[in-house]
């Protein structure tokens, strides 16, 4: 085997930085995500038409979603699971332009999108709890429980940097073989389950970035005050 | 035997063994967010959702086979190419 899947394709230097295959499809991605974004969003009005009611549904559904998982005001949330979510759809998909690897079969591009959730997942708990109250909340129900609490934040990242990233080489792998064994019509439907897998796992790194912001913010004890009250009534 | 050759058993045992229990654990979740639909169709909505994160959850175990099938077999530190 001359070429191993994990291997990275060196396109061109850049100073002394090379610039491998899935980031340069990332950049483009980013380009056309960003340039329709812009192009969508020009000519706002209240009486929209085809192309921002379209939009407007996208937008809306995200909102909804993540406004059932936080139970709070999506807004501060939307920029990040959002773009995760629209991101991912497109990263997951670029398969069906022929020649393009999707970017995110890539283990350093799953590695990166999990740091993001990483980072943000402490940004909002502490900016919603404070410093000294998010970093209490690691030592709930008690003081412990500290190391265990630690780590499953970091294996909770890496499963979702594992997740994304095998399931993505491995639909690529099985259509490899479909190929392989009988390249004519054969590999359609096997591509069209591709399809599926795409937008499910982008929906579930985004929701599960969502429950974990959720998390950050309500604080482990919420499910204990929750089962309280319950009592209670 | 070589390393690879066991590599290549390795990866395969690897793949049959570890997807048993992901599937065996996929199947009861499937059943248990049916029966919730079938006995309460209003809430398939919240039920689907959390369905689908279980689901998720459950999948990694066997993605987590597959990704060290990959290690044999392309990243081995054991062997010259590794």
């Amino acid at each position: 085997m001359e070429s191993t899947p994990l291997e990275l394709q060196v396109l061109f230097h850049v100073g002394p930085v090379p610039i491998a295959m899935p980031v340069a499809i990332t950049w483009v991605i980013m380009l056309l995500l960003g340039a329709g974004s812009w192009l969508l969003t020009r000519r706002l009005s209240l009486h929209p038409g085809y192309r921002q009611a379209a939009v407007e549904v996208l937008v809306k559904t995200i909102a909804d979603q993540i406004r059932t998982v936080i139970e709070r005001e999506p807004e501060p949330f939307m920029p990040v699971i959002g773009s995760f979510f629209i991101f991912l759809v497109f990263a997951n998909l670029s398969f069906l332009v022929p020649g393009i690897r999707p970017p995110t079969a890539q283990l350093e591009t799953a590695a990166a999108l999990a740091l993001i959730v990483l980072a943000s997942v402490n940004f909002y708990g502490i900016r919603q709890r404070g410093l000294g109250g998010y970093l209490r909340g690691f030592a709930e129900p008690s003081i412990f429980l500290l190391p265990i609490n630690i780590l499953s934040e970091i294996t909770r990242i890496f499963s979702m940097m594992i997740r994304l990233f095998g399931n993505i080489l491995s639909g690529e792998f099985v259509l490899m073989l479909a190929i392989g064994l009988a390249g004519f019509l054969i590999p359609i439907p096997l591509m069209a389950l591709e399809l599926v897998i795409g937008v499910i796992q982008a929906y579930i790194f985004a929701i599960l970035t969502a429950v974990f912001i959720g998390a950050a913010i309500h604080g482990r004890g919420r499910q204990q005050q929750e089962r309280e009250t319950d009592d209670d009534s | 035997m070589t390393v690879e050759m066991w590599s290549i058993i390795a990866a395969a045992a690897a793949m049959c063994l570890g997807v048993l229990g992901p599937a065996l654990a996929a199947g009861l979740a499937v059943r248990a967010a049916m029966d919730a639909i079938a006995r309460q169709p209003e809430a398939s909505g919240s039920i689907g959702r959390n369905f689908i994160i279980g689901l998720a959850i459950i999948e990694a175990m066997a993605i987590y086979c597959f990704v060290v099938a990959l290690l044999l077999l392309y990243a081995n530190p054991y062997t010259a190419q590794g």
